[in-house]
């Protein structure tokens, strides 16, 4: 028997439909997407296919999608890539550097304490490197990062916002439609402004003076599976998604860019994804995610429960509600019989995959390992599992205490997710926790 | 990640638990990751011959010595080895053990659990010092 896993948000198996479409790219299709040849052509319409499967997906037009390798990199290009292109307008790299000095007038980046390390260490290096100013703004109690504290933190140069969509830690939904909106009407003001002849800007540096527009970027790695993805709705301007996390194969993911966004490529080569993004395209993945995708839309479309197809393996799956109402028993079970147990982060605005519990003295790997001896895979947020030695920054920054974050375990369940299982975890883990408890000082 | 000699005393911890009579305690802990190691000694005077002489000469040894451990389940193997390693040792002796003999006992340990093992090295110096400084205080 396989080990249970609850490990959904680290990482997805891939679905065999996945696989099947993705094979003729590795074998007879498998010409370079450049290439004039009719290998290269069919290589070519695949890409463009898929390109136009995931646009759909997204609400948007196919030249604004970008294929990455992930999400780590869709997100490094989102912010270094608007960063760059302030740089390079009017080559006043080094007159800006100094100017800002004085002035502080860099760009201004607002993001979360809760981000992924793809965007929190992005950010934090950029402003390390004395490029831009940045704001990291802590979320409440719940994990929920507040509209209101973004609008105070815009600042006449602020040219980015990035906040995540699902926390993948805690499972937490920020609202992004609501901060898409919010920096839309912030935008619509300042355009009014300029056009208003009594005070010409004067002196200011070139990000202010160009559009004086504010971008929004939101990594929505982990919403793609369950979330509203269309970047109309959600009124932003660059998003990331990655495939691995829907089913999809690894190393491949999307940066949706929106048109007229100034994005300065990461990597120069050749003209590869609209000059965005160079490199041979992958041309597998690239049509694994798009299957990925497709099947995502079929299981969030409500109709598909009775059309379902006979051979679609979306049909042993589990559907959202399946998983909602299985998180719902892991976390009351664990609640009710584990003493001095905890969720992090907000029930209600919560991922339906999402089990994030803290349990008082007891330290998160010592527990984790249990489980693995039990064959059950999950992950912590405890000290001791970082290999900085830090507790996880989400559980600090909604003000988890570090003692209590040392005993933070996560359940992430996916499709495959059965109640036998979730009944297997209930009935080990109160053992497990008395187990490591009683190895603790503390009683 | 864990070799086969760590997962058997994380698995099956040797010496755990709290003791009511010691007469050395020593609690170390990292406060940056939270952990904490507790280690109890019940140290005994025995009067031992030397080698080479008909002398007589008393010694103080560790009698029992038991551990109590939040953290890792590096720290939890180190702290079981350890109980196992000092115990019947002459204070000396313990006080002479290093974070490396604690590794090497275990086999290896990933390098970012090595201050695991410092943390054993500490705190049996610590309960050991507690010893000394309640006998003189007596
Ligand atoms: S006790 Fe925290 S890393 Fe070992």
């Amino acid at each position: 028997m396989y080990p249970i896993y609850l490990d959904y948000a680290a990482t997805t198996p891939v679905d065999p439909e996945v696989i099947k479409a993705m094979i003729p790219y590795f074998t007879t299709d498998f010409g370079n997407a450049s290439s004039i040849h009719s290998y290269g052509r069919r290589a070519r319409q695949a890409v463009d296919e898929a390109r136009k499967i995931v646009a759909e997906f997204l609400g948007c037009e196919s030249s604004e999608v970008i294929f990455t390798s992930g999400g780590t990199e869709s997100d490094n290009l989102a912010i270094r890539g608007l960063i760059a292109s302030y740089e390079n307008t009017n080559n006043t790299t080094k007159v800006l550097k100094y100017e800002s000095k004085k002035q502080n007038t860099k760009p201004h980046i607002i993001t979360t304490q809760i981000e992924h390390h793809a965007v929190l260490n992005t950010v934090k290096n950029l402003e390390k490197s004395g490029m831009i100013e940045a704001t990291y703004l802590k979320p409440n109690s719940d994990g929920i990062v507040s509209v209101r504290d973004i609008e105070s933190a815009i600042k006449p140069n602020t040219v980015l916002v990035s906040v995540m969509y699902v926390n993948n830690e805690i499972g937490t939904v920020q609202p992004i439609r609501e901060i898409g909106k919010l920096i839309e009407k912030e935008n619509k003001s300042r355009v009014q402004e300029s056009k208003s002849p009594k005070e010409k800007s004067s002196g200011l540096p070139d990000f202010r003076t160009r559009d004086s527009h504010i971008y929004f970027h939101t990594d929505a790695v982990q919403a793609a599976e369950y979330f509203d993805m269309n970047v109309q709705t959600l009124h932003v301007d660059l998003l990331t998604f990655t495939a691995h996390k829907i089913y999809g194969p690894k190393g491949i993911g999307v940066l949706y860019i929106k048109k007229g966004t100034p994005i300065k490529p990461e990597q120069t080569g050749g003209e590869h994804e609209y000059r965005k993004r160079a490199g041979t395209e992958n041309v597998p993945g690239i049509v694994g995610i798009a299957k990925a995708v497709e099947i995502v839309r079929k299981s969030k479309s409500p109709k598909v429960q009775e059309s379902e197809s006979p051979d679609s393996s979306a049909g042993k799956n589990q559907s959202q509600n399946d998983i909602l109402r299985l998180r719902n028993k892991l976390i009351e079970g664990i609640l009710k019989t584990v003493k001095g147990s905890r969720l992090n982060g907000i029930r209600e605005l919560r991922s339906p995959g999402n089990v994030n519990i803290s349990v008082k003295n007891a330290e998160g790997e010592a527990i984790l390992l249990n489980l693995d001896l039990q064959g059950i895979a999950a992950s912590s947020g405890s000290a001791c599992t970082s290999g900085a030695l830090e507790p996880s920054h989400v559980l600090l920054a909604i003000g988890v205490p570090a003692e209590i974050a040392h005993g933070s375990i996560r359940f992430t369940l996916g499709r495959h997710t059965t109640e036998t299982e979730i009944n297997r975890v209930l009935e080990v883990f109160p053992g497990i926790v008395e187990k490591v408890r009683s190895i603790s000082p503390f009683k | 990640m864990y070799s086969k000699k760590v997962m058997d005393h994380f698995q099956d911890p040797k010496n755990m638990g709290e003791m009511t009579d010691a007469n050395g305690v020593g609690t170390v802990g990292n406060p940056k990751c939270g952990d904490v190691m507790r280690l109890f000694l019940r140290v005994k005077t025995r009067r031992v011959r030397s080698p080479k002489s008909e002398v007589q000469k008393e010694e103080e040894y560790i009698d029992d010595i038991k551990f109590q451990t939040l953290g890792c389940a590096a720290a939890i193997a180190c702290s079981s080895a350890t109980t196992e390693m000092v115990k019947g040792k002459t204070i000396e002796e313990a006080l002479d053990l290093t974070n490396q003999d604690v590794v090497n006992e275990l086999g290896e340990l990933p390098p970012a659990k090595f201050h695991c093992s410092v943390l054993a090295e500490q705190a049996i110096k610590k309960a050991i010092e507690d010893y000394k400084s309640k006998k003189v205080k007596k």
